[in-house]
This record gives C-alpha cells, structure tokens and sequence, in this order.
C-alpha cells in the first residue's frame, strides 16, 4: 500500500475529487494548509504598507491506496489540478506498512 | 427645553454611546491581530467605565460651570458628583460625558498590543482630568481657547468684550480628535514599538469587524455632530426654527463630507498601490468624520465635499508617515484623528461661509483657527507627557516580551478570542464557583495553544 499526499490549490480541489471518485476512490483525507514553494506567497497592501504574505492557501489531499493503482491515482490528481502557471503544488508517494479499519479491526488491503 | 428637542438630546447622547461601544471597539479590533483583540476591544469598553464615572464625579464640573480659573479649567469641586445639579440639567452631563469616553478611547489605537491593562485603567483618570476637562473647558466651557474676553482669540484680534472672531469647533476638532491624535503620538514615542513593527507583518486581522465598526461610527456620529447644537440668546420660537435650520445643514454636511472622504481615500490608493481597498473606505470614513467635526456647522454642503475630499486624501498619504519616521502608532491614531482634526479645524478659516478666506472674509478666521490648534496641540502633548512619564516611573507601561509575543489577550485578561479548533485538548477544570475549598482552579491554556503544542 501507498500513502498518496497531495497539495493542489483550492479552486481544484472539487475537480481532483470528482476525478477519483469517478475512479473509485472511496474515502480521503482532506486539510486546508498553507506553504509555500518556488513561487514564494503575495504581497498585500494595508493602509499604504505593504506586506509579504509568505504563506500561500493550499488543500493537502491524503489517500492510502492499493499498490497496482498508485500510477492511476497520482496520474489522476496531477491531470486535474494542473492549470500548468506558477503554485500548481506537488504530489509524492510513500509506502505503508498497515492499515486498520477501526469499526471492524480489518487489516490492509481488506481495510482500503 | 423642547420636548422634540429634549428627544434628540437622549437620543444623540445614546448615538455617540454606540460610536465608543462597540463602533470603536470594533474598527480598531478588526484592524489588531487575532491575539490581541479583546485586549484591544476592552481598551475602549474600559474607556467606557472608568470616565463615564469620572465624569459624573469631577468630570462635568471641570469643563462646565461658573468657577473659571485662569480660562484654563472649572472649579472641579463647584458640582463634583453633579451637586446643585438637576432635571433636565442632567442631559447636557450626559451628552458630554458620551464625548469624554469616546476621546480617551480613540487614543488606545496608538499603543495597541503592547500595554499593561492596570496602565490603561490608571492613565485614563488621570489624562481625561489634565488633558480632556480642561480642553473642553478652553473651547466650549467659555475658557481660554472660546471668543471670551482675554482668551487666545480675543488677544490676537480683540474686539468689543470678547474676541473680534471666535475660533469656531463645532463638535470637537481641536477637544477630541487633535487631543487624541496629540496623546496617541507621545504614547507610541514613549511606550516604544511593538516587538517586530516594520519587520514581521502586522495586517488586520478581521476587516469585517473593521468595516462593521466603521459603519457603526458613521451612524452614531450624527448624535455627535447633530447633537451639538447650542442654543441661542432668543425666543423659545426662534430658537426651534434656528435648531431645525442649522441641524438640517449639519446632518447633510455631516454625510457629504464623509462620502467625499472615502472617494479621496480611495482615489490616492488607487493611484500609489493599484487598488482601492476596504480598509481604506473604512478609514475615508473616519477621517471625514473627523474633519467636518468642528466644520459641520459652518460650511456649505459643497464645502463639506471639498473639504471631505482633501480630509480623505491627506490622511491616506499621512498613515504611511510612522514608518518614515520609525514611530509605532499602530491604528494610526495620529494619521487619522490628528491630521483629520488639524484638516478640519483649519479648513475652517478657508471655507467658513461667515469669516472664511475663500469667501472673501479675509485671514483672521484662518489665523484664529490656526492658533487655537497649535495651542491645544502643545496643551494635549503636556498633559499627556506628564501622565505618561508617570505612569512609567512608576508602574511601567509595557507587559513582558513574551506575553506580547504569546498574545495579550491570554496574558492580560485570560482569554482567547477565537476557539476555531475546538475539541483540540482544552479540558474544563475545577470551577471558582464550584465552591471546592482543596482544589485550586489550574490555569488552563487556550485551546489554540493546545493546537499549537
């Protein structure tokens, strides 16, 4: 099993789940985060001062997957978030050990 | 007095209430950070409580009454507690004490984030009696800055009895806004600068609360410039067609003035930064409040517009003087309220329809005005010096560094403003009321922080 991390910007946040769901993505996990990367964040402008606003608004997506369909799902996420400008985010991969469905105690793959 | 008047009277005392509590409260604790709002909002709320006691006390008899000394003050002992006091003699306290709280208050916005509660709650006496009482008194107690024999005015041009011109302040410029904006600007030099100004960022951090208040202070800024209508030396009929006159053009000067100010506001932003901003509507606001507030009886509607819009315009590009020259007036007290006041109060001598230089009324209204601000400047910044030198002698001014860093919120008053994480490791611990005598209350920390660990 793969643990699938994603941070997209928030307008494509709807888009990504849609694109799963139709895949067969069944369940997520879904955090409001702020970061930056190589784009840096904003300035903003208040009574005539200006601001650097380091810190961009971004959606972290978390699905653990099925080792055969971790090529789809990334393929999947980086397709619909893509707007191809500066701030498109990042998606990287990391293995699982195991996985627990709390309400039934089934174990990895029976758990996904 | 009127019924209908007497109606107004409450009604503009209840109006400038509203302007303290919550408008102020709410412009300026939109515009702090998110850890230091209710610190920020209580300053005003505290405002509030001690001086509308205060003024009860000594507060009246220092500004109004018949035991002048030197011009400079009334005999605080002459009705201290409002004794000899009565009826309808109540509402003029009433109204005033209203003005007293909201001046006190609007100085907070200078050393936002940083300040002892316990300092704020002993300077606030303190300043009101050196600095507000006997403004008032000079201004509109008869005293030394009205058009009273051997006053300011009456020494410059005199004339028969009394000055040749009297400085004109309808409603405050000089009593309210350019005393705050005075003690807002030595505050901030002698308290210092927040930890970080000019460093980290230190944007607002709720500009609906913001625009809220500012909306809030529009409106009851009618009770403040439409209450202060003074009666004249006539006939009871007279004087209901004087009141209905001059109200009617002070309500409309009072609203122009106002909206001319948030297009100026707007219009420099757009120019110098590429957008026009709420904040900056918010504060056009304000600063056009606070020009037309000794104006509003003495100019045209289309004066009010012209001098709404130079108000507007001047303030936008004043804000941004705190950081050339290094001082930490956080809300800008002194961008707003001090030029505002000074706009306004000057503005006078040119656009005065009786007595101003743009009516062919030559020099002497404008001299006038221009004195009396200068003298009311150095008056405020005195006072203010003392009480503030004193303060810091002896209890210090400022909270620890890391109590401004963590919040003042938490480290003065115990609480934070926002749980937006809750379930996130704060726990109930044993009650004060619960009436234990074995278990001490455990401080508990905010659940943000417990969020944070």
């Amino acid at each position: 099993m793969k643990l699938v991390t994603a941070v997209i910007k928030p307008h494509k946040w709807e888009d990504v789940r849609e694109a799963l769901e139709t895949f067969g993505v069944t369940g997520m996990t879904v955090s409001e985060v702020s970061g930056y990367g190589r784009q840096k964040g904003h300035t903003e402008v208040y009574r005539g001062a200006e601001y650097d606003i380091a810190l961009v608004p971004k959606i972290r997506i978390e699905i653990v997957v099925d080792d055969a369909d971790v090529e789809d799902v990334v393929g999947i996420v980086v397709k619909t978030a893509q707007t191809g400008r500066i701030g498109d985010g990042k998606v990287w991969v990391t293995p699982v050990e195991t996985v627990i469905r709390v309400r039934t105690g089934d174990k990895d793959e029976a758990a996904l | 007095m009127d019924y209908g008047l007497q109606a107004w009277m409450l009604m503009s005392a209840s109006l400038v209430l509203l302007m303290t509590t919550p408008g102020l409260a709410l412009f300026y604790g939109g515009m702090s950070r998110s850890k230091s709002v209710l610190n920020m909002m209580m300053m005003s709320f505290s405002a509030l409580g001690v001086i509308g006691v205060v003024y009860v006390l000594w507060g009246w008899s220092m500004s109004y009454g018949t035991e002048d000394v030197a011009l400079l003050f009334n005999n605080p002992f002459e009705t201290f507690g409002l004794d000899g006091i009565s009826g309808a003699g109540y509402m003029g306290v009433a109204f005033q004490l209203t003005f007293a709280v909201i001046t006190a208050a609007l100085i907070s916005g200078a050393i936002a984030d940083r300040v002892k509660f316990s300092a704020w709650m002993v300077f606030l006496p303190i300043w009101v009696t050196l600095s507000y009482f006997p403004l008032a008194h000079m201004v509109w107690g008869g005293g030394f800055l009205s058009g009273a024999e051997n006053g300011l005015a009456d020494l410059i041009f005199s004339g028969d009895g009394g000055a040749e011109v009297a400085p004109i302040d309808y409603a405050g410029g000089t009593v309210v806004h350019i005393n705050a904006g005075i003690a807002g600007l030595v505050l901030a030099i002698l308290i210092g600068k927040r930890l970080g100004f000019g460093k980290e960022p230190m944007k607002p951090h709720n500009l609906t609360l913001t625009m809220i208040g500012a909306g809030l202070l529009w409106f009851g800024w009618f009770g403040f410039n439409v209450g202060s209508w003074v009666p004249g030396d006539m006939s009871a009929e007279e004087n209901a067609q004087y009141w209905i006159d001059e109200t009617s053009l002070v309500w409309l000067n009072t609203t122009v003035a106002t909206c001319a100010a948030v297009l100026g506001w707007l219009l420099v932003e757009k120019i110098r930064d590429g957008k026009a901003t709420s904040l900056g509507a918010a504060s056009g606001i304000v600063a056009g409040l606070v020009a037309i507030t000794p104006a509003c009886g003495a100019l045209s509607p289309v004066g009010a517009i012209i001098l709404g819009a130079v108000a507007g315009a001047l303030c936008a590009l004043a804000v941004g003087l705190k950081h050339r020259f290094g001082y930490d007036d956080s809300l800008d007290v002194v961008g707003v309220h001090l030029v505002g006041g000074l706009v306004g109060t000057i503005g006078i001598g040119f656009l005065a329809t009786s007595g101003g230089l743009f009516y062919g009324d030559g020099l002497k209204q404008l001299v006038v005005q221009v004195v009396v601000a200068l003298f009311a400047m150095i008056w405020s910044a005195v006072a203010t010096l003392i009480v503030g030198l004193l303060i810091k002698a002896v209890m210090g001014w400022r909270v620890s560094e890391e109590d401004e860093v963590e919040g003042i919120d938490f480290a003065e008053h115990g609480e934070s403003a926002y749980d937006l994480t809750p379930g996130t490791g704060a726990r109930r611990t044993q009650s004060v009321l619960a009436g234990s005598t074995t278990a001490e209350p455990k401080p508990t920390a905010p659940a943000s922080e417990g969020a944070n660990a």
